[in-house]
C-alpha cells in the first residue's frame, strides 16, 4: 500500500480506487501544501498550476522522511535549478532557498543579542582577534541574480522595478524577535558575513570585506548589532 | 468524591482519565493567536498538532508557552505511526517527550493508523486491517510510547475510507482490546465515526453503543466534505475545513445525554475561518455539554 501512495503509475490495492485515491491525495495535496506555504514568492513566480506540479514532482522524487514536515523541503531550490521546465526561470531555485532560509530562521533557536556597548570592553586591537557569533537563525543566501528584490517584489513587500537580473545579492535571513527579515548584502558585505558565519576572526573578515573599496566596515557593524545579530563576542 | 474514597481507592499506575476539563476546546491555530489573547475567551482546552510545534525556538513555540499560562493544552500527535509496521521512531519519541517536559498539556494522544513506512513519511493517516498481528504489534507501540512519554496516552479511532478483506475484530473491541492491554485511554472522534459509517455502510448509533465510553478522555467533532465514489456513493472526505454536520451533532448529543459531560475538541486544520466562527463552534459544543445533550432526543 505505501508504495502506491506517492506513485500515480501503480494500480491503487484495493478494490475501491477512487477511496484509495482519498488517501493518495491527502498525502500528495498536504506536502504540496506544505511546499506552497513555505514558497509564496516561487508560486507568484511559477503561476499556481506550475508550482503545484512541479511540487508534486519534487515530493515525489524527496518525500519527507521525518513527521516534522517543516524540515521538509530545503532540497527544492536546488531540485528546482535542475527542473527543465523551470529552465527559462534560472532564478528560481534561488529564490525558493532563500525562502526556505525565512522557514528555518523562523524555527530557530532563541538567543540574546548583545548590545553595541559591548564592543567598548574590547581593549584596543584585541577586535581583531575576536570572533563575532551570530544569532542562531542567520541564514546567508549567495545568488548571482539580485535575490533580495526578486523575492521582496515578488511577494509585494516592494514595488516592481526594472530590474538587472546581471546584478549579485546576498540573502542575510534572522529573526532575532518575532519577524524573519531579510537585507540585500553587495558583495564585499556578503564577503565579510560570510567569513563571520564561517567562524573567522573579525580582523580577518573585515579584510574579506575590504577587498572592495566600497565596504564601510563600521556601518556592517552597526548595523548587524542594530539588527540584534550578534550574540557573543568570542576570543 | 469524598476523602475516603480516594484514600481507600487504589492509586493506578496511570490516571483513569485525562487531565481535561469536560468542556469545550479548540484546535490552535497562530491566525487566531491575537484575538485569543486580547478576547481571553472562555474556552475550555487548546489543542495543538504536536508536529507544530517541534522547532528549536521562534514564534510557535513562544505562542505555545502564552496558551500554555492561562488554558490546559492537549498535545495531539499526527506522525508517531503507532500502526506502522516498523518500530516507532525513537527520535520522534523524544521530540514528544520534549514538547510534555516544556508545556505540560493536560492530554497526549495519537491515532490508531501509520503515516511512516520504510523511511518515508506518508502524511496521511493511514488505515491498517483489525487482526491478531496487528493488535500485537499496535499494544507493543503504545506501551513503548507510553512508557518514553511517561504518560498515559489516549488513541484516536480513525476514519474509514478504504476496507480490508481481512478482519478479525470489530474497531471498536480492536480499540478496547489495546485499552486493556496497555493501560491507554481513548479519543473518541464521533465526526470520524460518522464519516466512516457512511463509506463504509454501517450503523454509527451502533458503534457508539458499542464504544468503551468509559476509557474516553477525549472527544474530537469536525467537519467533513461530501463527494461521491464511482459507483455513485456517497464519500465522505474527513477535511477539517467547515462547520460540524448536523449529523455528527446529532451524535455527538446522543452520546453526551448518554455518558454525560467529555472533554470536546472542535478541529479545524484547512480553510481556518475568522477566530468567532471557531469560538461559535466551541459555544455549541458547550450549549450540548451544559444541557447534558438536551436535544438528542428530537434529533
Amino acid at each position: 500500500m505505501a508504495g502506491a501512495l506517492l506513485d500515480p503509475a501503480r494500480p491503487a490495492p484495493t478494490r475501491d480506487a477512487r477511496r484509495f485515491a482519498v488517501h493518495r491525495n491527502n498525502v500528495l495535496a498536504g506536502l504540496v501544501d506544505a511546499l506552497a506555504e513555505t514558497c509564496p514568492a516561487v508560486r507568484a513566480l511559477t503561476g499556481e498550476a506550475f508550482f503545484r506540479a512541479a511540487a508534486a514532482a519534487f515530493a515525489r522524487a524527496h518525500p519527507p522522511r521525518s513527521p516534522v514536515l517543516m524540515e521538509w523541503g530545503g532540497a527544492f531550490g536546488g531540485w528546482l535549478d535542475a527542473f527543465p521546465p523551470a529552465a527559462s526561470v534560472p532564478y528560481l531555485g534561488d529564490v525558493a532557498r532563500l525562502e526556505w532560509a525565512r522557514t528555518r530562521a523562523y524555527h530557530a533557536p532563541e538567543a540574546l543579542a548583545l548590545p553595541l556597548s559591548a564592543l567598548g570592553a574590547v581593549a584596543p586591537g584585541a577586535l581583531a582577534e575576536k570572533r563575532l557569533r551570530l544569532h542562531p537563525s542567520v541564514r546567508l543566501v549567495a545568488s548571482r541574480f539580485p535575490v533580495v528584490a526578486l523575492w521582496a517584489e515578488t511577494t509585494g513587500r516592494a514595488p516592481r522595478t526594472a530590474l538587472d537580473l546581471s546584478r549579485p545579492e546576498t540573502a542575510l535571513v534572522a529573526r532575532p524577535e518575532d519577524e524573519v527579515t531579510v537585507r540585500a548584502l553587495a558583495p564585499e558585505a556578503a564577503a565579510f558575513l560570510s567569513a563571520i558565519v564561517a567562524g573567522g576572526r573579525f580582523g580577518a573578515a573585515a579584510e574579506a570585506g575590504a577587498v572592495d573599496p566600497a565596504f564601510d566596515l563600521s556601518a556592517e557593524i552597526a548595523a548587524l548589532f542594530a539588527a540584534g545579530l550578534v550574540t557573543a563576542l568570542e576570543p | 468524591m469524598n476523602a475516603h474514597a480516594a484514600l481507600d481507592a487504589p492509586a493506578p499506575a496511570l490516571a483513569p482519565r485525562a487531565g481535561l476539563p469536560a468542556r469545550a476546546g479548540v484546535s490552535f491555530k497562530p491566525a487566531h493567536f491575537a484575538a485569543i489573547m486580547g478576547e481571553d475567551p472562555a474556552i475550555g482546552f487548546f489543542e495543538i498538532h504536536a508536529e507544530n510545534y517541534m522547532g528549536a525556538g521562534g514564534p510557535p513555540l513562544r505562542m505555545l508557552a502564552a496558551l500554555a499560562e492561562r488554558w490546559p493544552l492537549s498535545l495531539h500527535g499526527v506522525g508517531l505511526s503507532i500502526g506502522g509496521e516498523g518500530p516507532l521512531d525513537r527520535a520522534h519519541l523524544a521530540r514528544l517527550r520534549a514538547l510534555i517536559d516544556g508545556f505540560a498539556p493536560a492530554a497526549f494522544s495519537e491515532h490508531l493508523a501509520w503515516s511512516s513506512h520504510d523511511g518515508v513519511y506518508y502524511n496521511d493517516l493511514l488505515p491498517l486491517p483489525y487482526t491478531g498481528a496487528t493488535l500485537a504489534r499496535v499494544c507493543e507501540h503504545v506501551d513503548q510510547a507510553q512508557d518514553a512519554l511517561g504518560r498515559r496516552l489516549l488513541l484516536e479511532n480513525p476514519t474509514a475510507y478504504v476496507a480490508f478483506e481481512q478482519a478479525d475484530w470489530a474497531e471498536t473491541d480492536f480499540l478496547a482490546e489495546i485499552a486493556r492491554r496497555t493501560g491507554c485511554g481513548l479519543l473518541l472522534d464521533v465526526a470520524n465515526v460518522h464519516v466512516s459509517a457512511v463509506n463504509q455502510g454501517f450503523d454509527p448509533m451502533a458503534y457508539l453503543a458499542a464504544f468503551p465510553v468509559g476509557l474516553v478522555g477525549e472527544v474530537h467533532l469536525a467537519g467533513h466534505a461530501v463527494e461521491t465514489d464511482e459507483n455513485g456513493g456517497r464519500l465522505l472526505i474527513d477535511a477539517h475545513d467547515r462547520p460540524v454536520a448536523a449529523a455528527v451533532w446529532a451524535l455527538y448529543a446522543a452520546l453526551i445525554a448518554r455518558v454525560g459531560p467529555l472533554p470536546t475538541l472542535v478541529e479545524w486544520d484547512a480553510d481556518i475561518p475568522d477566530w468567532p466562527i471557531l469560538r461559535a463552534e466551541a459555544e455549541a459544543v458547550e450549549h450540548v455539554l451544559a444541557t447534558g445533550g438536551g436535544h438528542a432526543c428530537a434529533l
